[in-house]
């Protein structure tokens, strides 16, 4: 089943297009991530769907409903944002609490686990948390909720490699014996990368890229050797990105059936291409080409 | 830890086919689940239980329902064979490509390959 629907999606703030023709499925019991730029639309897209924005035009569908002031739907929603606020004389314990009494699903002992694993001061005013404790709260409330649809907006400002590890691990954990549906926004591409399933890049409003992790292993390539080699295996191919040092050249391009072996074949290296790798040749390519061409990148990878 | 040149199930399954080739894993014995391999790996419980399943399909691994996978019977010596099978291409080829690159006759390359083995 389908968790989450969006067809030709679009929210317009005056004359700018935050989100233009969004049409996704985001299928249940899968770790998502949504990734783009900043300013692509990611948090747009989220604050639709949990009913916080209202859409300008298309359709969009959460649990099979539409979420825009449905109690039902909301409920079974948790979305923590990046930037959260919380009133001044709040502390964690206090939101926490809060949390317990909105989410059906809420487990507090597993909360309580994490208040302690995340050394999260429950009782010291949120306003003078650091920002890595303050992200905290935002974890501790995603994993707690056990919210059948979770988004998580960049969670994890401020905190260190050994605390995201921490989410990271904690998060797979939980996923596996609860399995839920996670929307997982990041600009930590690498650090994601394999533990999402199935990835959405958006890019200036509208979709970039959607498609599972393992289709896209083989979406796109690096080839390097002789200069004059890579240039004749260009030939008729179009890369999304093209270094040259001297007589040597490397070439990133998504491919086509084949392409890997007639590289090989050329006496080129071939390297696969990260998703962060892709991602940066995706947007650059994107952002650089001109306006009509702006969708290629996304139908060629699709289409593999 | 995971080989980063194949999708990342594909290698899931190849470093449980090496736990069996050098004995982690015997004949009979259960391996970790999805779950621990997914915790263990650091991956999606998905890619995890992909990879699993190619091993199901490759009848290296036998599902017994409600306990767990376990290693198929006869499953070491049939990824011998199979991995003997790939060697040349995996092996032999780029080392032979690369030896031809550097001016390394045949005669030498059987000479050094003998002497490593000796030590």
């Amino acid at each position: 089943m389908s968790a989450i629907v969006t067809t030709d999606l679009a929210k317009h703030y005056d004359d700018v297009r935050a989100l233009d023709g969004v049409s996704v499925t985001l299928a249940e019991h899968r770790i998502h991530g949504l990734l783009g730029r900043n300013g692509a639309g990611k948090t747009t897209l989220m604050q639709l769907l949990t009913g916080q924005v209202f859409a300008t035009a298309g359709e969009m569908r959460v649990l099979g409903q539409s979420p825009v002031e449905n109690a039902e739907v909301l409920s079974q929603t948790a979305f923590i944002q990046e930037s959260q606020r919380y009133p001044d004389t709040f502390r964690a314990v206090d939101v926490l609490r809060i949390a317990a009494g909105a989410y059906p699903h809420w487990d507090q002992a597993y909360a309580d686990t994490l208040v302690a694993q995340f050394q999260l001061p429950e009782r010291r005013m949120i306003k003078k948390l650091s920002r890595g404790q303050f992200s905290a709260i935002g974890i501790v409330i995603g994993l707690a909720s056990r919210a059948p649809i979770t988004f998580f907006d960049e969670p994890y400002l401020g905190l260190d490699a050994v605390a995201r590890r921490m989410f990271y691990d904690r998060l797979l954990a939980d996923f596996s014996e609860h399995p839920r549906t996670v929307v997982l926004s990041t600009h930590h591409i690498d650090e994601v990368a394999n533990l999402l399933e199935h990835v959405v890049i958006l890019d200036q409003g509208r979709v970039l890229l959607d498609a599972d992790t393992d289709e896209l292993h083989d979406a796109a390539i690096t080839v390097s050797g002789r200069a004059a080699d890579v240039d004749a295996f260009l030939a008729g191919r179009e890369a999304l990105d093209r270094t040259r040092l001297g007589g040597l050249a490397t070439a990133t391009l998504t491919t086509r059936d084949g392409d890997e072996r007639a590289a090989r074949e050329a006496g080129l290296d071939v390297a696969p291409v990260s998703l962060q790798e892709l991602f940066v040749h995706l947007t650059t390519a994107s952002a650089t080409a001109p306006a009509t061409a702006g969708a290629d990148p996304a139908t060629d990878v699709a289409t593999v | 830890m995971l080989d980063d040149s194949k999708p990342l199930f594909v290698a899931v399954a190849e470093q449980i086919e090496d736990g069996i080739l050098d004995g982690t894993y015997a004949e009979d014995g259960p391996v970790p689940s999805t779950n621990e391999l997914a915790a263990f790996l650091r991956i999606n419980p998905a890619t995890a239980g992909k990879g699993l399943g190619l091993l199901v399909d490759a009848e290296v691994l036998i599902k017994r329902r409600g306990i767990g996978m376990f290693v198929a019977p006869g499953a070491r010596e049939a990824l011998r064979q199979r991995r003997r099978l790939a060697f040349e291409d995996q092996y032999i080829a780029p080392l032979l490509r690369e030896a031809e690159q550097l001016g390394i006759s045949p005669d030498d390359l059987a000479r050094m390959i003998t002497k490593e083995f000796a030590r």
